[in-house]
């Protein structure tokens, strides 16, 4: 398997599919115990990642005028 | 010499008033052209009454015609005239034979000018469409997970802010990017192209959002310009355009990878559900605990297996098994050595027994006496007594003193 990307950096898309993919490997493959416990311990980090990100409430959103790109303020 | 046809003889009428006008009525209703006709005209006494059907009169310089829309027609109308506006008519010509009047039995009524309008859409999409620029082959899917939206729409309509609470509600993890625009107008065109342009080069979003709220065909016309038709079939990004209410087509969305019926549902499919999301999380949450217990479970099992097996060689079981030989021998051997001196005893006390028969005092018993001298001397024969000596007598339960008399 090759060296795990740090969590904070993968995008939702990137950490939900490992964790799919860690999931059926536990449920399929037989492993040691050590292997188990290493890779439900990445499992369950990738789950508490994404449950991180769809808590937050905020919408980032940005204007692109005349070639820059600010903050939107929506209008009164 | 014309002769008058006042003084001409002439038969007594054949028609009545109701058969002329019947005759006249299904004349009318006959004829092809008066049936599913187009009519333009400005609008005068105009009139809804409670009844909620629509009356109004359709004038040019030189004539007029009487319409009526029935209220379920109206109902599904849009769009209203008043006085004075120049609309076109769709519907029927009849009379009604009550008054003795034809009409215009409306079934659609639209401003003027939307005709020609639409003359002109069907042409723009017939020869785009020839292009092979609404080829369904060309449309690119929209990825599941967008990073980044880009937005293509009025800084100040309705749509921008429908748009935006569906994102933050359903996926708030997304960045946003609006290129405003203005939606019409002849300044919407090449606006809007700009601002596509401006998104796929320096923003590179996942997917594009074209949107604007709803209106009448000129309105929406922005969206019907070859030019914005063509810089949305060649977006990097893939498309979705939002225009206008559900039953409104522009040739953008048949340029647009997906057509979205509104803006609101533009943003929906953009995104993921954030309940669909957290659903599935939970489902791998779940699935990953279930199996990591299962794993632990197995192997504890594994371990106790072997844990047993192993006991049961160990040292200490050994001992367990000898000590428990031991004290099985001990307790035999107790047994036995009881059971001997058990029998050792019932030998011994038959031996007591024939002893204690053959007891001297037993003899006494049966009534010898023991004579003997006063010191200890026994008396055997009478010629160890002289009369008068003082004997002992013992008999069985003590003794006496007594003197010897006379003897043989």
């Amino acid at each position: 398997m090759p060296e795990p990307t740090p969590i904070d950096q993968l995008t939702y898309e990137q950490a939900f599919t490992e964790l799919e993919t860690i999931v059926t490997a536990l449920e399929s493959d037989q492993r040691s115990l050590e292997e188990a416990l290493a890779l439900f311990e990445r499992g369950q980090a990738l789950a508490s990642y994404c449950a991180g990100l769809l808590d937050q409430a905020d919408l980032k959103v940005q204007q692109l005028s005349g070639g820059n790109l600010n903050d939107f303020t929506p209008p009164a | 010499m014309s002769q008058l046809p006042l003084f001409q003889p002439s038969p007594p009428p054949s028609w009545s008033v109701t058969e002329l006008t019947r005759y006249l009525r299904e004349l009318l209703e006959s004829d092809a052209n008066l049936q599913d006709l187009w009519v333009q005209g400005e609008v005068s006494n105009f009139s809804r009454p409670a009844s909620g059907h629509l009356y109004f009169t359709l004038k040019d310089e030189k004539a007029a015609l009487k319409c009526v829309m029935w209220r379920n027609a109206v109902l599904r109308q849009g769009f209203l005239p008043r006085d004075g506006d120049a609309i076109e008519v769709h519907g029927t010509i009849s009379v009604y034979e009550v008054s003795g009047q034809y009409q215009l039995y409306a079934d659609l009524i639209r401003p003027a000018g939307e005709g020609v309008l639409y003359q002109e859409f069907l042409r723009l999409k017939a020869r785009l469409e020839a292009e092979g620029l609404f080829d369904p082959a060309r449309k690119r899917p929209i990825p599941k997970w967008p990073r980044r939206i880009g937005i293509v729409t009025s800084p100040t309509g309705a749509a921008l802010r429908d748009m935006l609470n569906t994102l933050r509600r359903r996926y708030p993890l997304v960045e946003v990017v609006l290129a405003p625009t203005p939606v019409q107008g002849e300044e919407a065109p090449p606006n809007i192209v700009e601002a596509i342009r401006l998104l796929n080069e320096e923003i590179h979003p996942e997917v594009i959002l074209v949107a604007r709220g709803g209106g009448s065909i000129e309105d929406l016309w922005a969206f019907n310009d070859e030019r914005v038709a063509r810089a949305i079939a060649a977006s990097q990004a893939p498309v979705i355009t939002g225009v206008g209410h559900e039953t409104d087509f522009t040739i953008a969305d048949f340029a647009a990878d997906l057509r979205a019926p509104t803006p609101t549902a533009a943003a929906e499919l953009a995104t993921p559900n954030r309940d669909d999301l957290l659903a599935s999380l939970a489902d791998q949450t779940e699935r990953l605990d279930r199996t990591i217990q299962a794993v632990v479970s197995s192997q504890r099992w594994k371990l106790s297996s072997l844990k047993n097996r192993l006991q049961m060689r160990s040292p200490q079981a050994r001992l367990r098994t000898d000590r428990q030989r031991l004290d099985e021998l001990a307790r035999r051997a107790a047994v036995g050595v009881l059971h001997s001196l058990q029998l050792r005893h019932t030998r011994l006390a038959g031996f007591e027994q024939r002893l204690g028969a053959l007891s001297p005092l037993a003899v006494l018993g049966r009534g010898y006496a023991v004579v003997s001298h006063p010191d200890g001397r026994v008396v055997r024969s009478v010629h160890q007594v002289q009369p008068d000596d003082e004997l002992n007598v013992r008999v069985s339960d003590g003794q006496f003193t007594t003197r010897a008399l006379e003897g043989d």
